[in-house]
């Protein structure tokens, strides 16, 4: 299993998500998003830039509140729901948006 | 982003109506199977081993000796068929193999070939068979069906628990090889970690530090979410979720609330900064008390003289119904408390003492039903009278909000449906099963929202709440419809000194002085 970029191939798991988080770049997360049917978008890097980061720091992704808190200050109020970060990743903002951003998938009761 | 899609029924569906028989119609249903890097932490092989055959037959016979009841539940069935139409799986799927005696004749064939006189000589009189790839690969399948929620055991004449006879059938599929990547990842990461989403102590800190300065926001009190805080009185263990997901983190914060009201001194614990307990789901002992002994750890470390578990179902049965004897004794704990203590029971217990004030307008947007946890409801209690897990809980929505509704009362308590994604289930392999599981539960709350206009439905269990965010769409309500009971408290609370304290007291001033005015 594994995602094919300018001939080279990235290994990931059943679902998707990257076997080794530091293979990602940004073409890859275009390629990712492409098999979850998204088209890579301002608000949609928005998201995907933030949890990287945020995996940069504390190597775990940010909860959901935390997360819309950020994309509050950055994004205006409008864009700082659940609600609305399901708009932008249908499959869940913490699994999805994570799998684009080459994170691990979150476990556990989420 | 609601997919109205073919669940949804029109007409008034009964939620025990009996559906129409699929066989095999969930054979494929199968979540994924652990890796070696899943496996080998929790003690297990790490993949199927080539004699597994023996090994399995082997540990089945160990199981048998350690745990009388399994010998019991695999030879009183008399096939009355009274468990049949009780599991929400068959309910929702129609596939006969998840009617519960049927799920555990899949285990108890081979036990009678093996273990038994007239299966071992007779075998096809007595419905007895060998231990093949195909046996094994239906057992994969189906006791990755089965929640564990014990529903059909409140209807056996016999008391026979399918729960158990599930948790025996996967410890033996772990003790070969075969194991499931979604439970055995996420123990793993309870060692290595601390908690099932592997939130390291910053995180955990960063996260904290954010909610205590959105309640100081809204309240302008500094109520505080400790970490690690040596000598608090209280010792919070929450499932992680409790800090990452919705609803979960609005309970979190009304936890929070209620301490600071109180005045009693708190503090979560990065080294056991997990309730749940996935080691029960996969049948092992050892795993469970390893589990379970580092909130042994963290309280002696802490010093606290308190135990306090948040919203999480199975843990709850397990802190209530096992820590003792998992992780006992307590005896270095205040004696005056029950040990362990449900948050629900904390916040109870200081409202008969009438030291919470709840402004229930604050939730008069909610039209709030509740839904019994199957772990707190047939696998614990709360207070100190029978059926203290259904009245306390509901006590406090009570005092918090205004319309408050219950469901169907053959839905509900004892009788409650899980929510379709307990026991280890709660995996995106496994979404199909989710989604028809619901289905019991969620015709349940459409009958109650034709009857009463119910909007919203609160649960103590994080599984609950994540399973209802993803499957509630699939029935026709938003995914937020599902709430944190303590999400309740925390709107709803009047914190002394708070911006709340002084609106609620200047809108009571304008109703009496409209009263004198009269």
């Amino acid at each position: 299993m594994a995602y094919v970029i300018n001939g080279t191939e990235v290994e990931h798991d059943e679902e998707g998500y990257l076997t080794d988080i530091n293979q990602w770049n940004p073409e890859l997360a275009l390629e990712i998003a492409k098999g979850q049917q998204l088209e890579m978008n301002d608000e949609r890097w928005e998201v995907v830039n933030f949890l990287r980061n945020y995996y940069d720091e504390y190597q775990v992704a940010p909860a959901i509140r935390v997360l819309t808190k950020a994309l509050a200050k950055t994004m205006g109020p409008e864009k700082s729901s659940n609600k609305y970060l399901y708009e932008l990743f249908p499959y869940g903002p913490a699994k999805q948006a994570c799998m684009i951003a080459g994170l691990p998938k979150p476990t556990g009761c989420v | 982003m609601a997919d109205m899609s073919d669940y949804i029924i029109d007409d008034r569906p009964d939620p025990l109506e009996m559906p129409e028989i699929a066989c095999g119609a969930m054979a494929k249903s199968k979540p994924f199977v652990a890796k070696p890097d899943h496996q080998q932490p929790l003690g297990f092989p790490g993949e199927l081993l080539p004699d597994w055959k023996e090994r399995a037959i082997d540990k089945m016979g160990e199981l048998l000796g350690k745990y009388r009841s399994l010998q019991v539940y695999l030879d009183s069935c008399v096939k009355c068929g009274a468990c049949t139409d009780k599991c929400h799986y068959f309910l929702g799927t129609g596939d006969p193999n998840n009617m519960p005696v049927a799920r555990q004749d899949l285990l108890r064939k081979v036990y009678r070939r093996y273990f038994t006189f007239s299966g071992k000589y007779m075998p096809w009189l007595v419905g007895a068979q060998d231990l093949t790839e195909e046996v094994l690969d239906d057992w994969y399948s189906y006791f990755h069906q089965c929640s564990q929620c014990r529903r059909c055991s409140v209807f056996c004449p016999y008391g026979i628990d399918t729960a158990e006879v599930s948790m025996a059938a996967r410890e033996i599929m772990d003790s070969v090889g075969k194991g499931q990547k979604y439970c055995n990842e996420i123990i793993g990461k309870v060692f290595k970690v601390g908690n099932n989403l592997g939130l390291p102590k910053g995180a955990i800190r960063s996260t904290l530090e954010g909610l205590e300065e959105e309640i100081k926001e809204e309240t302008g009190l500094d109520v505080r979410m400790p970490l690690d805080e040596k000598g608090a009185e209280v010792l919070l263990v929450t499932p992680s979720a409790d800090l990452f997901a919705e609803p979960h983190i609005q309970g979190l914060m009304g936890y929070a609330k209620v301490f600071h009201e109180a005045g009693v001194t708190w503090t979560l614990s990065s080294y056991a900064s997990e309730a749940a307990n996935f080691g029960m789901f996969i049948g092992s002992y050892e795993n469970m008390r390893d589990v379970s002994l580092r909130i042994r750890k963290a309280a002696l470390d802490l010093g606290v003289k308190r135990i306090v578990f948040g919203e999480c179902g199975h843990a709850w049965r397990v802190a209530y119904s096992f820590l003792n004897t998992l992780a006992g004794p307590f005896d270095f704990l205040d004696p005056r408390y029950p040990v362990p203590q449900h948050i629900c029971e904390f916040t109870y217990d200081l409202m008969k003492d009438n030291k919470l004030v709840f402004d229930k307008s604050k939730n008069d947007q909610y039209r709030l039903t509740f839904h019994d946890s199957c772990n707190v409801a047939r696998g614990s209690r709360m207070g100190d009278m029978p059926g203290g897990q259904f009245e306390i809980p509901r006590a406090i929505l009570r005092a918090s909000c205004n319309h408050f509704f219950d469901m169907a009362p053959e839905t509900i308590k004892e009788q409650t449906f899980c929510c379709g994604g307990g026991g280890g289930l709660l995996t995106d392999d496994l979404m199909e099963l989710r989604v028809k599981g619901a289905q019991p539960r969620m015709r349940a709350l459409q009958q109650v929202r034709e009857d009463h206009g119910v909007t919203h439905m609160a649960a103590i269990c994080a599984i609950c709440k994540a399973q209802f965010t993803k499957v509630m769409p699939k029935y026709g309500f938003e995914m937020d419809s599902i709430l944190s009971v303590h999400q309740m408290v925390a709107n709803a609370i009047v914190l002394t000194g708070s911006t709340q304290a002084r609106e609620l007291a200047e809108k009571m001033n304008a109703a009496a002085g409209n009263g004198r005015a009269a």
